[in-house]
């Protein structure tokens, strides 16, 4: 079997070879949430910050079954409306983990859950001056990523469709664009729904891909774990490999000389 | 004999002694301290510091912790 040059990516100096990143929401359990992990091979997983119950303080915590230590959490701001209360939230993730690299998501309406923009600039840049690393949910605008990149967002992770749809990437124009106009890692985060469609993603040329609700929310989660980690594999080799040119008809791939 | 002082933990109240520290709190409740984050008044509470804050009536605490999220 031919071998390809280690293939890896990097997002504010820190290095990885697994473009998938998982979420860890919506499990039955978390025995199955990390064998989904595991078949993913995902080396970096996304995590909310939450109350603690104080009344069950003994209750099974997510760090008891996906260990910090071997895989990187990265803390989100999932349902924050505000640029105030996503701040407040990651300094407490900062606080709990002891991670600068973030995720920030600033949402604008409880039905898309669509970004509020103008909160996320605002958070973005707050967060940049407190010394974190934010990698910043988006619209899939090339000038709002520009932007974001500007204010001093690590990686611009624009939607694919809203989260939790499934619906897969809807405008893979702007996609393509923000990958192309960008100068740190793009991943898109929110809307992929099966296999393709995170090989579309990767085929855009993004740099890695985020999701939970497909892996999470699929009959066999860890089975559709693996495949999207084969997904990711197969659409980044085709991007790297460069896909033939596109023609209205038919090209014969027999030769035609020495037809009988 | 000793006091209590009335606290908001996470929004509900909750009761302790009178002189207890930020760490006092969280064994009370019987939390691992190193793998929650406490914000006091607003202001985060670094880790380092829990056994030196002395709580105060009336003080609004939240503790956090890593749940599953996408």
């Amino acid at each position: 079997m031919t071998d390809f040059p280690a293939d890896t990516w990097t997002v504010a100096g820190r290095t990885f070879t697994s473009r998938l990143i998982v979420g860890t929401g919506k499990y039955k359990d978390f025995a199955q949430n990390a064998a989904a992990v595991e078949a993913s091979g995902a080396e970096i997983v996304t995590v909310a910050v939450r109350r603690v119950n104080v009344s069950d303080p003994k209750a099974p915590m997510l760090t008891d079954f996906i260990d910090p230590k071997k895989i990187t959490y990265l803390p989100n701001t999932a349902g924050c409306f505000t640029a105030e209360d996503a701040i407040r939230t990651l300094r407490l993730a900062r606080e709990a983990g002891g991670w600068d690299l973030v995720k920030l998501e600033v949402l604008g309406e409880a039905r898309t859950l669509y970004p509020d923009m103008r909160e996320t600039l605002k958070a973005t840049e707050i967060l940049a001056n407190e010394g974190f690393l934010p990698m910043v949910y988006c619209v899939d605008d090339p000038i709002a990523a520009k932007q974001l990149e500007e204010a001093g967002a690590v990686a611009v992770m624009p939607l694919g469709a809203p989260i939790g749809s499934g619906l897969g990437i809807q405008n893979k124009v702007t996609v393509r664009l923000i990958v192309e106009g960008a100068k740190v890692p793009v991943l898109v985060d929110a809307g992929v729904g099966t296999a393709s469609e995170a090989a579309v993603a990767m085929e855009l040329g993004c740099d890695g891909v985020l999701m939970n609700t497909a892996i999470a929310e699929a009959k066999e989660p860890v089975r559709m774990a693996r495949a999207m980690k084969l997904a990711v594999e197969a659409g980044r080799h085709a991007y790297l490999a460069g896909r033939m040119g596109q023609r209205r008809y038919a090209d014969p791939s027999s030769p035609l000389a020495g037809l009988i | 004999m000793a006091a209590e002082i009335l606290l908001t933990v996470n929004g509900e109240p909750r009761r302790i002694a009178a002189g207890s520290s930020i760490a006092d709190l969280v064994a009370q409740i019987g939390l691992d301290p190193k793998k929650v984050a406490v914000e006091h008044n607003a202001e985060i509470a670094p880790r380092s510091t829990l056994a030196d804050v002395t709580l105060s009536e009336g003080d609004v605490l939240e503790i956090v912790h890593f749940v599953g999220g996408g």
